[in-house]
């Protein structure tokens, strides 16, 4: 398990190699693809976040003590971000995810090429993370 | 006469200084103009002059400044006849935009003239805007909504309309140019037909107004509804056209100031049109760019605007064609420069994203036309939609940002 601020840097590193702006989409656009594929039975609309202008389906599992998040998307920019987050908080402690401030994303630049309307859908996502993780959190007390 | 027109276009896209900037680095190409339309300084520069000249409270001041503001916001109301050809200014009710009067109609009209098992027929093409108030009017009334469905170029089915009017018709409201597939319906056979029943006809006049001239009387529709933001004009700034004798027999919209003759604690008497649906303080300085926007487009002409909309129109429909891939959505045979699409499999909203990178404003989703969109087996569509300011060179950074987005989805 390597710390959220080690994947934080691993992502930061990766995003600054370009750039073009374009560059970076077609980045997050290839994120998107290598995120594992979420099984079809868990695509129901109570996973869906709300909030976000395309399609976010998200779902969480709690294992040994680490929550792992799986989604999808039927955009593949979006699916992309969801991707990113995923591969910040999965695989971390319930209460670790909770307290998790997120300030990395400001440092890959990632809200800065989101439009206020696609900032606000990240923004949902997070919050649903965060509240799987929350949920875990009360079952662990 | 294509290098007269040239320098036309550079002249004219010199008045919009929203235009000269740059979005993501690149020149701003502005293809949401079926969304809301850009403006020129002439609009821009009235809303300034009335706040630093002559702003006042309308129509009861006895002072200077008020007499002027009523005059300036007056002459709207004259402009707006004209532009639509009405025959009396008291024909002209300002409104904050189509939405806003159409549901004046759904109240006024609607709960003064439609009762339980009366009918009113709309169509698939229709915004939201003018489905929603109808089917909150047949809630309260019982009365029953019908739907003209379309063929798969995005046409009426003109036979069905015919079959679905009755003696039960009491309004037909249809949308004059789709917003979303840009198709021009053939409004004036519509409106004899649904008055050979004795039916009233409002159209949504939204899209129509920034692309074709309006003469409401030759049309002869009841009702006409449009918005000043569409064309060149302010946002939060519409009319609702009405036959006078209609206006006339209906209830008030909205109740307080300005709409009133004579109040007291037993009774009110209401004023006379068009005030009797302006109640409260207007949009003053909307009203007074609306019609700097009149003034402007008249002096355009338009010659000019239907001729360079239907090149535009022309040419994108034909340099779209060519990428592989790329399917119109919505080919009517009467069209305006509205172009609506779909690229391979991949959703709008990544297409949109990737040619907003590029500094191209397209619009991506439903357009607020989720009946439509169900009809066509599809969730939403990317838009392209041009105004007489843009250019066949725009058209060319669009296509070859829909190359680059084809490349980077895969």
């Amino acid at each position: 398990m390597n710390a959220i601020s080690e994947i934080g840097a691993e992502l930061k590193e990766e995003f600054e190699m370009f750039d073009d702006p374009m560059d970076k989409y077609e980045y997050i656009i290839e994120l998107g693809k290598s995120l594992p594929a979420m099984d079809e039975a868990l695509k129901t609309d109570d996973r869906l976040v709300k909030g976000c202008q395309s399609k976010v389906w998200l779902d969480a599992s709690y294992k040994d003590g680490l929550v792992k998040y799986t989604a999808d998307s039927n955009t593949v920019i979006t699916k992309g971000i969801i991707a990113i987050l995923v591969r910040l908080l999965s695989n971390q402690k319930p209460e670790t995810i909770v307290a998790e401030d997120l300030n990395i994303l400001k440092e890959i630049d990632l809200r800065n090429h989101l439009s206020s309307q696609r900032s606000n859908g990240l923004t949902s996502m997070i919050n649903q993370m965060k509240q799987y993780a929350n949920v875990f959190c009360k079952l662990q007390q | 006469m294509i290098v007269e027109q040239n320098i036309n276009i550079e002249t004219i896209r010199k008045e919009y200084p929203i235009l000269q900037q740059k979005v993501n680095g690149r020149p701003l190409v502005y293809f949401d103009n079926a969304a809301t339309s850009q403006k020129p300084l002439v609009v821009i520069n009235s809303i300034k002059n009335y706040y630093n000249e002559i702003n006042s409270n309308v129509h009861r001041g006895v002072h200077h400044l008020s007499q002027k503001a009523t005059d300036a916001y007056e002459a709207a109301r004259t402009a707006a006849q004209a532009f639509i050809n009405a025959k009396s200014a008291v024909e002209i009710n300002f409104t904050k935009g189509t939405t806003e009067s159409i549901n004046l109609v759904a109240h006024s009209f609607g709960n003064k003239f439609i009762k339980e098992n009366d009918e009113i027929i709309i169509s698939t093409l229709e915004h939201h805007s003018n489905i929603v108030p109808w089917q909150i009017l047949c809630e309260n009334t019982g009365a029953k909504l019908k739907i003209i469905p379309i063929n798969d170029a995005g046409e009426l089915d003109m036979e069905a309309f015919e079959n679905l009017l009755t003696e039960k018709t009491k309004l037909v409201s249809v949308v004059y140019i789709s917003n979303s597939l840009g198709t021009i319906n053939p409004a004036k056979t519509i409106i004899e037909k649904a008055h050979s029943v004795g039916a009233k006809v409002l159209l949504d006049a939204a899209q129509a107004a920034p692309h074709t001239p309006i003469d409401v009387q030759t049309l002869d529709c009841d009702f006409l509804a449009l918005s000043a933001h569409k064309m060149c004009g302010p946002t939060g700034f519409g009319i609702l056209y009405g036959k006078e004798t209609l206006l006339e027999q209906m209830l008030p919209y909205q109740a307080g100031g300005e709409m009133i003759k004579e109040v007291t604690f037993e009774k009110t008497t209401y004023n006379t049109l068009p005030f009797k649906f302006e109640a409260g303080t207007p949009d003053i300085a909307g009203g007074i760019a609306f019609k700097a926007a009149i003034d402007y487009l008249n002096e355009i002409g338009w010659d000019f605007i239907e001729q360079q909309e239907k090149e535009l129109l022309n040419y994108g429909t034909q340099r779209l064609e060519e990428i592989d891939g790329l399917k119109i959505v919505g080919t009517a045979k009467n069209k305006a420069s509205v172009i609506s699409f779909l690229l391979d499999n991949h959703h709008p909203y990544d297409v949109g994203v990737i040619l907003d990178q590029l500094g191209i404003a397209i619009r991506t989703g439903h357009h607020c036309c989720q009946p439509l969109m169900n009809r066509l087996n599809i969730e939403g569509t990317c838009r392209a939609s041009f105004a007489f300011y843009n250019t066949k060179e725009e058209i060319d950074t669009l296509v070859d940002g829909i190359l680059r987005a084809k490349r980077m989805l895969g």
